[in-house]
């Protein structure tokens, strides 16, 4: 089995390679397919929007050999490491990079580091979340390989066949892929979910490799350098993947109101979402925003209060399975997207929903 | 120091788009046409550092059919000094365009290049990062804040990230990608103090700027004259409409919306 498996991977290599020669793939029929997962990790683990990568790739195709990438600095990507080994069924690989020149996720290392391996593993994919890492690194690296990326993918229909939102997601965009290898995408993670099944005890543990960057090339990246992050740590669940987010707008008028929609989250176990206007008014910090230029997300429950529904906002949310609204005009567009709408004043239902909301179990 | 801005010429925000019955795109006909807001933050970040000092001219660039010649001149209107259109009626893909901008900056030498972080019609969120790749030089993305040190030669930029603010310190000539405020607060100026706007508002073109905007030059190029190569690896198979959602309900009070979602929906 192993064998065969190997086989297939030495067989990938040599058509991807023939495939570069001649600058096209030629094959017709059942294109082999190895995939490259750009992975993100924090504290030795791997983060939870790169298995979603995982779950895409598997989605390729049957025969496909997954390999995921990761890059830091220390003990911690190491930890990583052994962590995506036996993390995914289906990654076969795992592929570390440790050095400090990766201590952040820097696009400029990043795109020549994958532009680096890409050239000595020849994968048919490479795919990234398309989280903030995966969205300033990934069409970096395609341009290195002189390829089209395809971003923000929320269906995978084929091996070159890919569905993604255009236009805040008012259409939808069924794209086919012709160029040479690699062919690379960014995937929505809430589109891809990963089953909450912990990986078979007995499953093989993959193989760690680690990268050799003698011929990196330091000097030649270009200078860019980390200064700093502020973030807020919160014992509430990640906005990205929680299972019910309330969110509030700029009729809550203060970040001092905005304190509402925090306790009704915490009643519900909730995370805390934001309009783009209420992040601007500064009632809240911007990882908080949810709309086409903040996060997506698409939990069992969203509670939007005081949210008029503006395109840009219903572009992060709209695949929410049940949506609630709450506003004080009834002619607000966000009660056409609303499972079930309220027309009242948010100042009155908060509290009264805080007084009868059964405690979270 | 010069600064070059790309724009791009995009159904207008406000517009309900419409996709065409036979699923070969979006209705573009007949539609307003107009900046896309980013590009439009993107020009007047270039202006107000310019307006600092610390540039001397600022040259607005967009690529696509004829038409773009009039987000070009809003562009001069706005107090862009000059202009460059890439004219090709081919579509043009994040790939192409962002080897049309590493031709241009070839030719212009820039010290920085600001784009939106993503045009609105497309939502691809991609050149800025390319063309920055093609470069060889540091990109700074979804930057909601940046500060220039000439005598350094760096740009301390701000950046949107999942986790919260990231800061960077690029080294100059810089590609940067802007964020900008919901272009929906237009409307509500009087909302806003000017002293905390995530970014900036972008100034709205007087008459007298619109009427020298007319003089200004804009110098045309073709893919060709570029020497680059128009590549086209990727196909638009359909375009179809979003499953539509089930029509919902307005309940009548909170013991209501309650007893929903608890009996009825079963997520809570």
């Amino acid at each position: 089995m192993a064998a065969q498996a190997l086989r297939r991977k030495t067989l990938a290599n040599l058509s991807a390679h023939s495939s570069s020669l001649f600058s096209k793939s030629s094959f017709s029929l059942q294109r082999l397919i190895s995939t490259l997962v750009l992975g993100e990790h924090e504290g030795g683990s791997i983060k939870v929007q790169s298995l979603s990568a995982v779950a895409a790739a598997k989605s390729l195709g049957e025969d496909n050999s997954i390999s995921m990438l990761l890059a830091g600095s220390g003990p911690s990507v190491q930890e990583a490491a052994r962590y995506a080994a036996s993390c995914h069924p289906s990654i076969s690989q795992v592929i570390v990079v440790d050095s400090d020149t990766f201590m952040y996720p820097l696009a400029e290392p990043w795109a020549k580091l994958v532009h680096l391996i890409q050239q000595k593993g020849g994968y048919s994919h490479i795919m990234a979340t398309s989280s903030s890492f995966g969205k300033n690194i990934l069409p970096r690296a395609a341009a290195l390989l002189d390829v089209s990326p395809i971003t923000d993918v929320i269906e995978i229909s084929g091996p070159q066949l890919f569905v993604r939102p255009i236009y805040a997601g008012n259409a939808l965009c069924t794209v086919r892929y012709t160029g040479a290898e690699p062919c690379m995408l960014t995937i929505r993670s809430t589109s891809f979910p990963v089953p909450l099944t912990s990986a078979n005890s007995k499953s093989d543990v993959a193989p760690i490799s680690q990268v050799d960057l003698s011929t990196f090339g330091e000097d030649k990246v270009c200078k860019s350098k980390y200064v700093n992050h502020t973030s807020q740590d919160s014992e509430r669940p990640d906005l990205s993947n929680a299972r019910i987010v309330v969110t509030g707008g700029r009729a809550l008028k203060s970040a001092e109101n905005f304190k509402m929609i925090e306790k009704l989250a915490e009643k519900l176990g909730a995370a805390v979402g934001a309009t783009r206007a209420a992040v601007d008014a500064g009632f809240v910090p911007n990882e908080l925003q949810v709309g086409q230029t903040g996060k997506i997300v698409a939990p069992e429950l969203y509670m939007a209060f005081g949210v008029s529904g503006a395109i840009q906002h219903l572009a992060g949310m709209r695949d929410s399975k049940v949506i609630v609204a709450v506003n004080k005009d009834a002619d607000a567009p966000i009660f056409q997207v609303a499972d079930y709408g309220l027309v009242g004043d948010l100042f009155e239902v908060i509290p009264e929903l805080l007084e009868k909301l059964p405690e979270k179990k | 120091m010069k600064i070059m801005v790309a724009i791009k010429r995009v159904v207008d925000y406000a517009v309900k788009i419409r996709v065409k019955s036979d699923k070969s795109g979006v209705e573009t006909s007949n539609v307003k046409m107009s900046m896309n807001p980013f590009c439009e933050i993107g020009l007047e970040e270039a202006l107000r550092i310019k307006e600092s000092g610390l540039a001397s001219e600022v040259i607005a660039v967009s690529m696509g059919p004829s038409q773009c010649v009039d987000t070009l001149r809003t562009g001069l209107a706005m107090g862009a000094d000059r202009a460059i259109h890439v004219e090709s009626s081919a579509t043009l893909y994040p790939l192409s365009v962002a080897k049309l901008l590493k031709a241009l900056v070839d030719v212009e030498k820039p010290g920085l290049l600001i784009l939106g972080k993503q045009a609105i019609d497309d939502d691809c969120n991609q050149t800025g990062q390319m063309v920055a790749g093609l470069l060889n030089w540091p990109q700074g993305t979804f930057a909601s804040k940046v500060v220039l040190d000439k005598e350094k030669e760096v740009a301390t930029v701000e950046r949107e990230v999942d986790g919260g603010l990231e800061t960077l310190c690029l080294d100059i000539p810089a590609v940067i990608t802007l964020m900008g405020e919901d272009v929906s607060l237009r409307f509500y100026t009087s909302l806003k103090q000017s002293t905390d706007l995530r970014l900036n508002q972008p100034r709205y073109a007087t008459l007298p700027n619109i009427m020298k905007a007319k003089s200004k030059v804009i110098k045309k190029f073709t893919p060709q004259e570029l020497n680059v190569d128009i590549k086209s690896d990727l196909e638009v198979v359909q375009v179809t409409e979003p499953p539509k959602r089930k029509a919902g309900v307005i309940v009548s009070s909170v013991d209501d919306l309650i007893d929903k979602l608890k009996n009825e929906a079963h997520v809570i």
